[in-house]
């Protein structure tokens, strides 16, 4: 099911929480809503539940406006970011709940049929006489996920759905996601503050900040091309240097970089750790190192430039470099982004 | 043992024991012992005497009127109290907790004064052809007086913790109103529920204060239990009152083992496994 917000605005009180955001989702899709806290993730997910009214602008589920019909008769499947599993019911009762109470009556035999398929497809077989205290939470999100699927949703939303798990439960329930989605090829939102997490598992990011949306696109798109030093900062590390822009080239610290067509004035220069590089001689940023981080995927180098602003870069493993060493940061590439 | 952030199991221990012993171990142990001292046949006779039998009968059926009276007024009030916030809402919260402090004396003089046939509500409910004092509707009501907090404090911080998002998933489930309370909310508040009845129906079994002016205390139709043990002690007869006292005594120690026993299956989801 196509899903369509347009101009939506929400206020709690006196806070703006939603600021007329108009956004599209195509059927089959799964999309990620990314944004700090406070951004209006979790509210506009809400809203197209019907867990909130909007309090300006439209909602459209296809060509039907959804935005005052309630949540009970949406057909919406909506996963809690603390499973909110009814803590009485077995699992097997958990996932049987929201056909029992359906206007659509079903007989006995094919709710308890349905719940073994359901089962099966969570791969929670043989579980759904335990209680929820008695499993895992990576156990329970999945019975979530059942108990919303069984009631063959137009559209899956899921808050936080891996907020509160560990992060290798979290790393197995994203790529599993991704198969269920592939498998069902229901319309899926989900809400993350997690880059990584929307960038792995969703087939389009949409990057929210103060109720707005600042930049959507594909994980290759918004990765490559942040169109905000916003989004650059908030998609993974970044070292932050002072620049000028002068006849299309930024000049920072003793680095320039080509950046023909922007104007003139204060900016700044942007650029991911991969992105910097060291060596001994010129030309570069003059800095002295003063951490060497070891990890298991390469070796972090924190260093100090000459002007006092900290770096921070990635090298090979094999690199012999130790704190104190004097040489120069290398720019590989980066992005620039006018001041005010 | 584990080893505890605060020390001092042994002395705490110690003192609590004994206090539990010196101030509940020992009067009922007392009261048993008395109770004992009379033969077989002597106490089978007083406690299954006429007039006790009556009074048995009057006490259980008002302390079962108020105590399910209470349960859906209670849980009314306690719903109320946690779901909305209405200008006044604090003097109502500390209005629950009023039978409480009050002297219960006082309470059963206010509740005769208003209930009588020239009372405030006496006389209306005199037109209706309705009498409540010195009657056993007279003695549920003050019943329902003195133990309506059991139950409102009982229930009222389990409503308080109880995750909205609950609600929330049972709506997306298609679940209506009454759906999602009686399949999702009741069950989650039955063993609150089961605490706070028998509680409340321990005091009403018990109540003494609130209930003598207000009951008439006729023999065979609206004497009380606790009543006739004081009578009895009035006339030194230790034994009998003792015999009686020990019918109360174990009405409530059953009444405490099955709402334990029901409580205890009401939370067999909580178990780990």
């Amino acid at each position: 099911m196509k899903i369509r917000l347009e101009n939506v605005v929400k206020t709690f009180e006196t806070f703006r929480a939603v600021r007329d955001v108009s956004l599209t989702i195509e059927s089959g899709e799964l999309v990620a809503l990314l944004g700090p806290s406070g951004s209006g993730k979790t509210t506009i997910l809400r809203m197209v539940a019907g867990l909130e009214y909007a309090d300006g602008g439209h909602i459209y589920f296809g060509d039907q406006d959804a935005t005052d019909i309630p949540v009970r008769d949406r057909g919406v499947g909506f996963v809690f970011q603390h499973y909110a599993l009814f803590p009485h019911m077995t699992v097997a009762e958990n996932i049987a709940f929201g056909m029992k109470v359906s206007k659509v009556k079903r007989e006995k035999v094919a709710i308890e049929a349905r719940v073994v398929e359901l089962l099966r497809l969570v791969r929670l077989e043989g579980l759904g006489d335990r209680f929820p205290a008695q499993i895992s939470g990576g156990q329970r999100q999945r019975v979530a996920l059942a108990r919303a699927l069984s009631v063959d949703p137009k559209v899956l939303l899921l808050d936080e759905p891996f907020g509160a798990l560990d992060a290798n439960v979290r790393h197995d329930l994203r790529r599993w996601l991704r198969e269920i989605h592939r498998e069902l090829g229901i319309t899926t939102i989900f809400v993350t503050h997690d880059q990584e997490e929307a960038l792995d598992l969703a087939d389009r990011v949409v990057i929210l900040k103060d109720g707005h949306i600042i930049q959507q696109g594909t994980a290759e798109e918004v990765c490559r091309n942040p169109q905000s030093a916003f989004v650059m900062k908030f998609l993974g590390d970044a070292n932050v240097l002072a620049a000028e822009v002068r006849d299309g080239k930024a000049y920072a610290s003793g680095a320039a970089i080509d950046v023909s067509g922007m104007a003139d004035g204060k900016a700044e220069l942007y650029a991911r750790p991969a992105d910097l590089d060291w060596s001994a001689q010129g030309p570069g940023i003059p800095a002295s190192i003063t951490r060497v981080l070891d990890r298991p995927d390469g070796r972090r180098v924190l260093a100090t430039a000459e002007t006092g602003e900290q770096l921070e870069f990635d090298v090979e493993p094999e690199r012999a470099l130790k704190a104190g060493d004097g040489g120069f940061v290398t720019l590989r590439r980066a992005k620039v982004f006018a001041l005010g | 043992m584990r080893r505890n952030v605060l020390p001092g199991l042994r002395l705490s221990l110690g003192v609590t024991l004994f206090y539990v012993g010196l101030i509940v171990v020992l009067p009922l142990a007392a009261l048993v012992f008395k109770a004992a001292s009379l033969g077989p046949e002597d106490y089978w006779r007083i406690i299954s005497s006429s007039r006790a039998l009556a009074s048995y009968r009057v006490t259980v059926l008002s302390a079962l009127g108020a105590t399910v009276f209470n349960l859906f007024f209670g849980l009314a009030l306690a719903w109320v109290l946690t779901r909305y916030r209405f200008p006044g809402w604090r003097i109502v919260d500390a209005m629950v907790d009023l039978p409480f402090a009050l002297p219960t004396a006082v309470a059963g003089i206010a509740l005769t004064a208003l209930f009588t046939t020239n009372g405030w509500f006496g006389s209306i409910l005199a037109d209706l052809g309705i009498k409540v004092a010195y009657t056993p509707l007279g003695i549920m009501i003050a019943m329902c007086f003195t133990s309506l907090p059991f139950i409102v404090r009982t229930v009222q911080p389990v409503l308080e913790d109880l995750d909205p998002a609950l609600e929330e998933a049972a709506q997306s489930l298609g679940g209506s109103d009454w759906e999602i309370f009686r399949k999702v909310i009741l069950p989650l508040l039955t063993p609150a529920l089961l605490a706070g009845v028998s509680l409340s129906f321990a005091r009403s079994l018990g109540e003494f204060g609130a209930i003598i002016f207000i009951a008439g205390n006729q023999p065979m139709s609206t004497e009380i239990t606790a009543l006739l043990v004081f009578i009895r002690l009035e006339e030194y007869d230790y034994q009998a009152a003792a015999a009686i006292a020990s019918v109360l005594l174990i009405a409530a120690f059953v009444m405490l083992a099955l709402t334990n026993w029901m409580q205890s299956r009401a939370l067999r989801y909580t178990v780990k496994g």
